[in-house]
């Protein structure tokens, strides 16, 4: 290890040095050759050139390993003989089914719940003298790292059998009240859901943000216009709000969408997936760094990228066509 | 159909007040323009009118109700916005039809009401576009349709002509006129153009700095502006200003020249010094005992000359029927015509006969 270790200030300063000479020596030489070229044949050839080099990164980090992913996914746990489908099978079978569920769970009731909060804050804020604070307030979860959310509300929800002091603010609560304590992490499905809960926290600020400025681009006028055409607070919402930040609703829940996919840290932080409150990415790491099944984690990684490939899609033709408008 | 009253109307801001105790009547069927520079409160008396800003202090009737507390939505009355606000996620249809639906027409008769207006308008090969689709005249066309379909008793016009290209607006302008001789409903319209207050109007009123200056017909404020406020604001090129004093029939400005008075009006006012005001039109030449003045800039607009001269001290505008040869820096006779001459008071401003 120490041997390695030596040479990092080293790696560094030739890294720091020397890829942007490489990189500014590769694209002299391009334009060089561009030169020998004829006006129009060089105009065109040009963009190549720049771009060869994050084609290049492109192709080497992320094509690359995709590519031996797929692969790798119709292999064995080793990764040394091909088993066709199997690892496809196993991924739509038996215990995977419940973890596939709880992504469903998570796919539905993230994005829905996140939508519809951040709705009710953004229009909410947009109509009250403190907007900055509250938004604030909102704003600030967004700067806590998933793992350190999750860490927080592990202590939030924390459990002590009835009868014995309630250390977690939740439960604290209950017990103030007189109620039993709810084992939040333990018990099946609400635990799914005091998960998804953080997540909602973790994130409703920055949904509510995209929604809030979608909201103050819709015009004041128009709305005042509804409003002498006789529509109600509500149905301004409705049929004049809504309809105008449309775009922005689908940005929040495409983002939410992809991160309902993703969903790892805080399942594996707080519950570990015990409990059935397990995860697909979450499997896909016991998979890899547990069970040292390089098949099965594949065929778990492929089934992400391929769900969550449209939705990204979807992402980027919405923002494309904004741009175009 | 209803009229409105406005009586001691005020708005303030926290300690600001913009508007100052405005009281205005406004006849059932008539055509009223709240006229007056940029800052004057004629947008905010039409949107407190609207209800889309509170009233703090006096009273705001339409018909005998008094809508100072009735939420905008009850009004029953129709706005068009100077950016139009129309609704960009709605057919031309839909947006007429918004309104209708709110108060649930059946369909039928929201059809009826729509095909009315479009016919009015012109709107119908239009209904089925989106206003992204439509020029600035066609959304200026759609959010008149969307006041007029709704039968309101009273239609607001925030300065709809203001985003047009100089010829529509001419043509708007008589649109507007016609179209509401047509459906005789009450309308206050706010403009800073005086050219379109004095067209339009059965009656201006012209604000300054959050009170009324002056209500009248748009005649009546030409021919007796009641201070030098609404002489210069009315009319265009605007009023000559002259200060003098009062000698004989004639004002005697400190350069010693002579500005003719009606003949034996000068008596009431002898020795009084006065704001001597004519119109740059109200002038004829007068080669042989005129004013000498000095042509500093001459403007042709084929039907007339418009005539910049320097009268001793001062600067005047001219406008003359005949053509002037100049050249610039040579002098001309003028005579104001004595009959069709202002004065006013100048320290208040205010009119002295």
């Amino acid at each position: 290890m120490t041997d390695t270790l030596t040479f990092v200030p080293l790696m560094i300063v030739l890294g720091a040095i020397g890829l942007p000479a490489a990189v500014f020596a590769a694209l002299g030489a391009g334009e060089r050759a561009l030169s020998l070229f004829p006006g129009g044949a060089g105009r065109r050839a040009r963009p190549w050139v720049w771009l060869f080099l994050p084609l290049i990164l492109v192709i080497l980090i992320l094509i690359y390993p995709v590519i031996v992913t797929i692969f790798t996914s119709f292999q064995d746990a080793r990764a040394e003989t091909w088993v066709g489908g199997q690892n496809y099978t196993w991924a739509f079978s038996g215990q995977m089914l419940d973890i596939v569920g709880n992504n469903l769970l998570w796919l539905v009731a993230f994005p829905l719940i996140t939508l519809v909060l951040a709705l009710a804050s953004a229009t909410l804020f947009d109509k009250v003298r403190y907007e900055p604070l509250a938004m604030t307030i909102v704003i600030l979860p967004t700067a806590i790292s998933f793992t350190a959310g999750s860490v927080i509300w592990t202590q939030m929800y924390s459990f002590q059998p009835s009868g014995s002091p309630q250390i977690g603010t939740l439960n604290a609560i209950r017990a103030l009240f007189g109620a039993d304590p709810l084992p939040w992490l333990i018990q099946p499905v609400v635990n799914n859901f005091a998960l998804i809960f953080v997540a909602v926290w973790l994130q409703l600020g920055i949904a509510t943000l995209i929604l809030s400025s979608a909201i103050k681009n819709v015009g004041s006028e128009m709305l005042e216009a509804a409003r002498l055409d006789g529509a109600g607070e509500w149905r301004i919402f409705r049929s004049m709000i809504l309809p105008n930040i449309l775009p922005s609703v689908l940005v929040v829940l495409t983002t939410m969408i992809i991160a309902a996919l993703k969903v790892f840290d805080i399942v594996y932080v707080m519950t570990n997936g015990n409990f059935g409150t397990d995860v697909i990415a979450n499997r896909l790491y016991y998979e890899l760094f547990a069970v040292n099944n390089l098949g099965h984690a594949s065929a778990i990684a492929v089934i992400l990228l391929f769900t969550a490939l449209p939705v990204a899609l979807i992402n980027i033709f919405q923002f494309r066509s904004e741009a175009r408008s | 159909m209803t009229g409105v009253s406005i009586r001691k109307a005020e708005k303030s801001y926290g300690d600001v007040a913009v508007i100052h105790g405005v009281s205005v009547e406004i006849e059932e069927g008539e055509f009223v323009v709240l006229v007056g520079p940029s800052g004057c409160g004629k947008s905010t008396l039409l949107r407190m009118i609207a209800g889309l800003e509170e009233i703090t202090g006096g009273e705001i009737a339409i018909g005998e109700r008094v809508v100072n507390d009735v939420e905008a939505k009850h009004r029953d009355i129709a706005m068009v916005f100077q950016s139009y606000a129309l609704y960009p996620h709605m057919t031309v249809r839909d947006n007429m039809a918004f309104s209708l639906k709110l108060k649930g027409m059946d369909r039928a008769e929201r059809e009826t009401r729509i095909n009315r207006a479009a016919v009015i308008l012109g709107l119908e090969p239009l209904l089925t576009r989106y206003p992204r689709q439509l020029s600035g005249g066609q959304r200026q066309r759609v959010a008149m349709g969307r006041a007029i379909v709704r039968d309101p008793q009273v239609f607001l016009f925030d300065e709809p002509l203001s985003n047009l290209d100089a010829k529509l607006r001419v043509e708007m302008r008589s649109e507007i006129k016609q179209l509401q001789h047509r459906l005789k409903t009450t309308t206050i319209y706010v403009t800073h153009d005086q050219v379109e207050a004095m067209t339009m109007a059965d009656k201006i009123v012209v604000m300054r700095a959050g009170r009324v200056e002056q209500c009248d017909t748009p005649l009546g404020l030409y021919d007796n502006p009641a201070n030098t406020f609404v002489a210069a604001f009315i009319g265009s090129p605007s009023m000559n200003f002259v200060e003098g004093k009062v000698e004989g029939d004639a004002v005697v400005t400190e350069d010693g020249i002579r500005l003719p008075l009606p003949a034996g009006s000068g008596a009431a006012l002898a020795g009084r010094q006065v704001t001597y005001g004519f119109r740059p039109e109200h002038m004829e030449l007068a080669p042989e005992g005129g004013i000498p003045c000095e042509i500093e800039l001459i403007e042709p607009t084929g039907s007339e000359t418009m005539v910049s001269l320097r009268m001793g001290q001062a600067a005047v505008a001219g406008v003359f029927r005949e053509r002037i040869a100049g050249p610039e820096g040579s002098t001309l006779g003028i005579r104001p015509d004595a009959a069709r001459i202002h004065l006013f008071d100048p320290r208040t401003g205010q009119r002295l006969a």
